[in-house]
């Protein structure tokens, strides 16, 4: 079994993955990126891509993620082929394992495994999955080329895969749930829809059944109006109706909704210490190409603070064979500020027997919260790695003196 | 690995003596490009036991529509000019090709 380390892994090579990997290869981190499929995520499913600015025309989805990759890689990140299978957030370093059995070992941790799209669970669907279910326009268009298909879904990506698919089918019948005239799709989308002539609609209907014999023969559809069903002929099935996050090798590591989407805040930080989240799996309002990149963009920088926060608290306050005095201060605590000459005489009466380190809680308020530090100042004395002493609000040159000497002599 | 058509699928795949592996796949399935390598890896490793074919669905489609493969990737494993397994979709990964492989192999 191979064992790689580095300073941050990257899970999942779509916008979001890849958009970390340019920042945080960019930014001089070590950066590793693994995903069990060709870079681009669902991305690479998408043919049509009319909302990533600066593109308007003439940029599929696969083409506009060959050049996230390349970018990516241009600034050093690697990418490599990785189905992650399991995972250890536990330690410092954080270890990563795939079905391979190879371990990936890193100080931060960014997971970008997306979405896939999701099932139906209706009668019929997973027997015939391949055979004329599908959930994937670019995949399997040519297959109903002149042929008659159905279309379950009426958001803005099952209409937009509906007309890339009637550039080859005979008929592409949308089986939508709401009143006629109705869809989830944004008007423009809708509007463009709505002219196209291979197109067919039938409304206040859902699919309740797909039927066939070895290959999709036809659907059942009921109207919700009158609970009358009817049975149309079809060659294929096309499913567009959302996806769903694919976090099931999470589960228990980092704290995920009901639906087993990623809970992270505005930095991408997730429940674990230096494990971010960015893309589709995470709770977020706006799930398109543009937010996964921004997302992961953010997740690289608060990801390089972590690393570097860390790392010089470890080398300068936790590594040192002599104690170390800790004066967590404030620029917004004029105290602090004041009283910072005096820790100076104290280190300096004391030299070559307690080092000294200044800290910004404003700037580390990760280490700051993890000793419980809230307010500056606060003295803290570390030795061998542990906390020993704590001060809060220090008074006085003798008081501060007395403790940094009990500190020494303990 | 042999390349099969709609001339010669007859001979090739469904004539032949022992197990038949055909990866059904076209230029515009990306997941199938995903797959080549790892498809082409197990050739190399198993290519004594099975017979390795693929099949191009976009030069093909009335065959593979007559194989009943009407989405990608689809893995299929044939014997004695039957279809005798099949992976599509999510399921055709390299883990289970690798297992239908020790399945029907010889």
């Amino acid at each position: 079994m191979a064992v790689r380390e580095c300073d941050v892994v990257i899970i999942g090579a779509g916008p979001a993955g890849l958009a970390a990997a340019l920042y945080a290869s960019r930014a001089r981190l070590r950066t590793l990126v693994l995903d069990k499929g060709t870079p681009g995520g669902q991305v690479r499913t998408t043919w049509s891509m009319e909302n990533y600015p600066g593109f308007v025309r003439g940029m599929t989805g696969p083409e506009l993620m060959d050049r996230f990759a390349e970018h990516a890689k241009e600034f050093g990140a690697e990418i490599m082929r990785g189905d992650v299978t399991e995972v250890d957030f536990g330690g410092d370093p954080k270890i990563v394992r795939t079905h391979g059995g190879e371990e990936y070992r890193a100080r931060a941790v960014i997971v970008a495994p997306g979405a896939e799209p999701r099932t139906l669970g209706l009668p019929g669907e997973r027997e015939l999955r391949g055979k004329g279910v599908s959930y994937c326009a670019t995949c399997d268009a040519d297959f109903f080329e002149d042929l008659d298909i159905v279309v379950i879904g009426n958001g803005d990506a099952a209409v937009e895969e509906a007309m890339y698919l009637t550039k080859f089918v005979n008929s592409a019948t949308m089986i939508v749930v709401h009143d006629e005239g109705i869809l989830d799709a944004t008007a423009v989308i809708r509007d463009r829809a709505f002219k196209n002539s291979k197109m067919k609609w039938v409304w206040n209907s859902v699919v309740e059944e797909i039927r066939g014999d070895g290959i999709v023969e036809s659907v059942v559809i009921k109207n919700i109006k009158t609970n009358e069903r009817t049975e149309l002929e079809a060659n294929g099935v096309f499913v567009f109706v959302g996806t769903v996050p694919k976090t099931d090798f999470l589960r228990g590591h980092v704290e995920l909704d009901r639906r087993g989407y990623v809970v992270a805040n505005e930095l991408m930080e997730t429940s674990v210490d230096g494990v971010y989240c960015a893309g589709d799996a995470r709770i977020k309002y706006l799930r398109q190409v543009i937010t996964a990149a921004a997302d992961g963009a953010i997740a690289a920088v608060a990801a390089e603070k972590y690393i570097h926060e860390e790392e010089g608290f470890r080398e300068m306050v936790l590594d040192p064979e002599e104690p170390v005095m800790v004066a967590f201060w404030s620029p917004a605590s004029q105290a602090s500020l004041d009283f910072l000459p005096t820790v100076e005489r104290v280190a300096e009466g004391r030299r070559g027997k307690l080092n000294l380190v200044k800290i910004d809680i404003y700037k580390n308020q990760r280490v700051a919260g993890r000793y419980g530090v809230t307010e500056a100042p606060t003295m803290a004395f570390f030795r061998g790695g542990q906390l020993v002493e704590k001060v809060c609000w220090p008074t006085n040159e003798s008081e501060l003196a007395a403790v940094a000497d009990k500190v020494i002599g303990g | 690995m042999l390349e099969v058509n709609k001339e010669n699928f007859e001979a090739e795949v469904l004539g032949a003596a022992g197990p038949v592996l055909v990866d059904f796949w076209s230029t515009k399935c990306e997941p199938c490009m995903a797959l080549v390598p790892e498809v082409e890896a197990l050739a190399e490793k198993y290519g004594d036991r099975v017979k390795f074919c693929k099949l191009n669905v976009l030069e093909n489609r009335r065959l593979s529509i007559g194989q009943k493969v009407l989405g990608l990737p689809t893995i299929a494993m044939y014997k004695s000019g039957e279809k005798v397994a099949e992976l599509t979709k999510d399921d055709a990964t390299v883990a289970n090709i690798e297992a239908m492989i020790k399945e029907h192999g010889r």
